[in-house]
């Protein structure tokens, strides 16, 4: 059974259809990229999913429970974390705070929660600055911030919505691993435009194009499909 | 709570509020028993602008409701004094559940107007209802009705303690708030409200909280105001009411637990002195905001915290 599906997802903005009658089924355990030009839908698309939009039509399932009519902070308390293409944290308060509150949301116990904090510190690589104001931090280490925000919350389901935007390619290289140690932890839906981190990581990809699915299935599978090729990866 | 630096700072802050006023001449002991119990209202308008973030335009009508829900009571129908207080917070408790569940559908300029609809209609009925309320011009609460717990309320030495006791247990009441889940949730909402949501706190229920505590909180400050002072009038539900807990706070310190408390004092004795030379006080006030909003934006004790002691909470 897939972790989730969407059936029929619908959603207009004036008379633009941003999302058009889309089908997505997520695997558990796997990373799962969106792939497509920009203005495609993507990110309209996990909005969707993750409940900060509601659709126009369609449903959405979540390990066989309808969560269509679910607001978005019961998704997330069920199990889909969402990290924001546009950084969003809480810049007055210090990375350990930040992620002491996301944990807190999820964790009752304090010895949980501490562990939790701990662990999704050291996975991102930001232990060793716990007491920085987040507002203080470089760009990349923001992007960092936000993904041990999702993390520390042990999701069932992780959004990353163009993680790797703006950062170097040092810094991209090491996105590329934080993902890849991520997939024993949970699964991903990634928004990723960078197709060689796409590539690197992803068991599955769909292609969105004008609002609608394109293509779907492995990267091989993809990479060789005529209508991918003249749509978005330029041949 | 854990008897922290925090904590202690305001203990000793509170003691020393007393040794004070206790050493006062009789003028300014007046002036403060009105100021403490000013200041709670303070400390609640706090709770929703300081922490939460949340603009009111309002509160004048959550202050009235304890004013009027003991003021009435008591003098009109008579009740025990402690029955009718209590009966006075639940108003105003109730009210700020009723008109956040209306008013928490807007965000920013609307919740103000919103919320300054509902208190201009609250003020409305004060005066529609002259006949009971006697309007601008108010009711006293006669002697004999203002005794609490056996406790004469009406001379000046307990009316000095009973204010000390109800703005120390606002402002510790309001430590324990902060310091709770909720409070972190709180400051979470002002600082960045849709990352908070998705994190999964239920955003909307976490801010009908703080206006419940807050409405309830300003319900105790007005009535004790009513008990205390045994003066009833329209005056307290007009929005120079629900402007001056704003000015409070900001010259005091937004999000600061003691702020709220030298923030009314300070203005306080700012509008007394003032009104000395002039009828328009309001205007002193108005540029007192004004000069505040351009060079102290933290107010006085959010600037001490900010440059000397951040761990003041
Ligand atoms: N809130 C909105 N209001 C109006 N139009 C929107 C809104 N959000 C997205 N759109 C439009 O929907 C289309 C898809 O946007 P988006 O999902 O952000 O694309 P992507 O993430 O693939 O770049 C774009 O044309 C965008 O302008
Ligand atoms: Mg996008």
């Amino acid at each position: 059974m897939p972790l989730l599906e969407a059936h029929g997802l619908i959603k207009s903005f004036g008379g633009l259809r941003a999302t058009d009658t889309v089908d997505l089924a997520v695997e558990p355990g796997t990373v799962h990229a969106l792939i497509g030009p920009n203005g495609a839908g993507k990110s309209t698309l996990v909005n969707l999913l993750s409940g900060r939009i509601l659709p126009d039509a369609g449903r959405i399932v979540l390990q066989g429970q309808d969560i269509s009519k679910a607001p978005a902070y019961r998704r997330v308390q069920m199990g889909i974390a969402y990290t924001f293409q546009i950084t969003s944290v809480f810049p007055n308060m210090t990375i350990e705070a930040n992620v002491e509150l996301a944990a807190m949301a999820r964790h009752k116990a304090r010895d949980a929660m501490a562990q939790a904090v701990d662990h999704a510190l050291e996975t991102v690589g930001l232990s060793d600055r716990r007491q920085q104001l987040a507002g203080d931090l470089a760009y990349g280490h923001q992007r960092l911030l936000e993904i041990a925000l999702g993390i520390v919350q042990k999701p069932s389901l992780l959004i990353l919505d163009e993680p790797t935007q703006g950062l170097g390619d040092a810094e991209v290289q090491w996105f590329v691993d934080l993902l890849k140690s991520l997939r024993s932890e949970t699964t991903l839906l990634l928004i990723e435009h960078n197709m060689d981190v796409v590539m690197a990581v992803a068991d599955t990809i769909t292609v969105l194009q004008f609002g609608r699915v394109l293509a779907s299935g492995d990267p091989e599978s993809i990479q060789s499909n005529a209508a991918v090729q003249s749509a978005y990866l330029g041949g | 709570m854990s008897m922290d630096r925090s904590v202690l700072f305001n203990i000793g802050l509170l003691l020393a509020l007393l040794l004070v006023v206790l050493a006062l001449p009789e003028y300014h002991q007046g002036n403060f028993a009105r100021i403490m119990v000013l200041a709670c209202f303070a400390c609640a308008y706090n709770i929703s602008f300081g922490y939460t973030g949340l603009l009111s335009l309002g509160h004048a009508m959550f202050f009235s409701a304890g004013l009027y829900g003991v003021g009435l009571t008591v003098q009109l129908l008579e009740f025990p004094s402690e029955i009718g207080f209590l009966f006075g917070i639940v108003c105003g408790l109730v009210l700020a559940v009723a008109v956040g569940l209306l008013a928490l559908r807007t965000t920013g300029v609307s919740f103000m107007i919103v919320t300054l609809m509902f208190s201009q209609a609250f003020f409305l009925t004060v005066l529609l209802f002259g006949e009971f309320t006697r309007g601008d011009e108010g009711f006293v609460i006669s002697q004999d009705k203002r005794t609490f717990l056996g406790i004469d309320l009406s001379s000046d030495d307990t009316r000095l303690i009973v204010s000390w006791v109800l703005i120390s247990l606002c402002v510790l009441g309001c430590q324990v708030v902060v310091r709770s889940r909720l409070g972190k949730v709180l400051v979470a909402i002002r600082e960045n409200e849709e990352r908070t949501q998705m994190l999964g706190f239920n955003v909307f229920r976490a801010k009908l909280s703080a206006l419940a505590i807050s409405g309830a909180m300003a319900a105790l400050a007005g009535g004790a105001y009513s008990l205390l002072f045994g003066y009833v009038g329209a005056t307290f539900a007009s929005v120079q009411y629900s402007i001056f807990p704003l000015l409070w706070v900001l010259l005091g310190g937004t999000g600061t637990l003691i702020g709220p408390l030298i923030g009314t004092a300070l203005m306080f004795y700012l509008i007394d002195i003032s009104s000395e030379f002039t009828t328009a006080y309001m205007l002193v006030a108005g540029i007192v905001l004004v000069l505040l909003t351009l060079y102290v934006p933290e107010g006085i004790v959010g600037t001490i915290r900010r440059r000397l002691a951040p761990w003041i909470q």
